[in-house]
């Protein structure tokens, strides 16, 4: 069995008085591809938020190849830069081209060469298809090529894994394609990566593991095959009739 | 209007203009890093910083210049700080100049979304850099109107220097109506030098605010 990348162990959270997550474990290796699924609201947002510290967390541990992310840490932007973060709305900056956008990180916090950062993020572009848009602002972008953009953005840090959340919910219909091809050929590569989304058909191929969150827990951790076709759950069922329609037709 | 006149004065009011400009620019640029700082400090929720911060903007902004200044110029002697009448005028131009800054950037970092700076964060940029390379550079555009309506109603508030004695274009209009009671012509000339500095400014503001408009970073 390969090595852990992550490992989150009895996570709570919470926001005031309220529970988002609770006595919440879950860890991931080297190489896997591990899809969270759940209803709107039940904290998929929040745990990958967890991860990078974006927020406070009130019990348990997140490690990272064995080193703990501590929200109040000296070494927090280091080990940021380990994590990759892609966000539902891209994020990218807008005062920025797209070739800045993706270089600032790996200049100002990495402190690489100018000249080696641009020649991998060129690279790196080319590779999603935007190499023509490297001097373009993300104004000038249409959704799908501001998220590509911003994969690549996170790419270029060479992180130990890569978090997603929902990155195709804020995208027209037809460029959600584009997106998941992209993810899809990361998760070829070998890739370590922890996605959160409601396209089920990518889930299921994409996915080493699927993992339902719901009440505040991980509810059921399955194979992508088992879980579309026998899942364990009542609730695993529930939520996957939620994406299928039905008619009572008149014979 | 005696013509003869005013080109004898000329050569003082174009003295008077420069100090008037000298110290307005001086004490515009001290405001301009008092207020970046105050607002950094309010941004980041430095824990003491933040509140001292919060009562100076109060203090500055709800008194005025010519009490400010008569504080620095006759009160601070008083406990052995002397400061020359244009270190004065200065001095006093950025603690009132300071506040509204201190607003104006503030306005200008909050406009910015917080999640901007979760992706700075997650990128593994320090505080520092992501406040100096996305906060900033996005709030100093959305912050550029007020900046520039600050700079031309600072540039105004110059007019009070005189009561410290700084030979400015009011001191030397009165001076010389005092003189040779040539009323009409230094009320020309003075409205006439204040229109030539302030003129442009705005001009030059509205220019800014329409090329940062049209930019437009949008997302
Ligand atoms: N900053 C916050 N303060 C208070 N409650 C929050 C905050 N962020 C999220 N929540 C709450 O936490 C719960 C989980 O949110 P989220 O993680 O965004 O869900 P998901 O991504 O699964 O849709 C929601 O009930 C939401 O209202
Ligand atoms: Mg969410």
């Amino acid at each position: 069995m390969s090595d852990v990348v992550l490992s989150i162990s009895h996570l709570t959270k919470r926001f005031d008085q309220q529970t988002i997550l609770e006595d919440l474990s879950l860890d991931v290796r080297e190489g896997e591809v591990v899809v969270i699924v759940g209803s709107s609201g039940c904290g998929k947002s929040t745990l990958l938020r967890c991860i990078n510290a974006l927020e406070e967390i009130q019990g348990g541990e997140i490690r990272l190849r064995g080193e703990p992310i501590r929200h109040n840490s000296k070494n927090l932007p280091e080990m940021r830069r380990k994590i990759g973060m892609v966000f539902q709305n891209y994020e990218l900056f807008p005062h920025l081209t797209v070739l800045d956008n993706i270089m600032l990180s790996p200049v100002r916090a990495q402190k690489r060469s100018r000249e080696e950062t641009r020649t991998e993020a060129l690279t790196l572009l080319d590779r999603v298809g935007l190499k023509e848009k490297a001097g373009s602002y993300p104004r000038q972008l249409s959704g799908g090529q501001k998220q590509r953009v911003a994969i690549v953005r996170a790419l270029i840090m060479h992180p130990e894994i890569l978090l997603f959340d929902e990155v195709t919910a804020a995208l027209d219909p037809e460029m959600v394609r584009e997106v998941l091809d992209v993810i899809v050929s990361l998760a070829d590569q070998g890739k370590t990566m922890l996605i959160v989304t409601h396209e089920m058909s990518f889930a299921r191929a994409v996915a080493d593991r699927i993992i339902l969150l719901e009440d505040r827990r991980i509810l059921e951790e399955n194979t992508p095959e088992q879980f579309f076709t026998s899942p364990k759950t009542e609730q695993a069922e529930k939520f996957l009739q939620s994406f299928e329609f039905k008619r009572k037709k008149e014979s | 209007m005696d013509w003869g006149y005013i080109q004898n004065v000329l050569p003082l009011y174009g003295k008077a203009a420069w100090l008037t400009l000298r110290t307005g620019a001086a004490g515009i640029l001290l405001a301009a890093i008092v207020g970046l700082l105050c607002a950094a400090a309010s941004h980041w929720r430095v824990p003491v910083l933040r509140r001292i911060t919060s009562a100076y903007v109060e203090i500055s902004r709800n008194t005025p210049l010519l009490i400010q200044l008569f504080f620095i110029y006759y009160g601070l002697p008083k406990i052995g700080i002397r400061t020359r009448p244009e270190a004065c005028g200065i001095l006093g131009l950025a603690f009132l100049g300071g506040g509204y800054m201190a607003e104006a950037f503030r306005s200008g970092i909050e406009a910015v979304d917080r999640i901007q700076e979760e992706s700075a964060l997650s990128l593994g940029l320090t505080r520092l850099q992501t406040f100096l390379h996305v906060i900033l550079p996005q709030a100093a555009a959305i912050s550029a109107p007020a900046f520039m309506a600050n700079v031309v109603f600072l540039m105004k508030e110059t007019s009070v220097f005189s009561a410290v004695s700084l030979m400015d274009l009011m001191f030397t209009a009165k001076d010389q109506i005092g003189l040779y009671y040539r009323t009409a012509e230094n009320l020309f000339l003075l409205v006439g030098a204040y229109l030539l500095i302030l003129l442009p400014l705005s001009m030059l503001g509205s220019v800014w605010e329409r090329r940062l408009r049209y930019a437009g970073f949008g997302t």
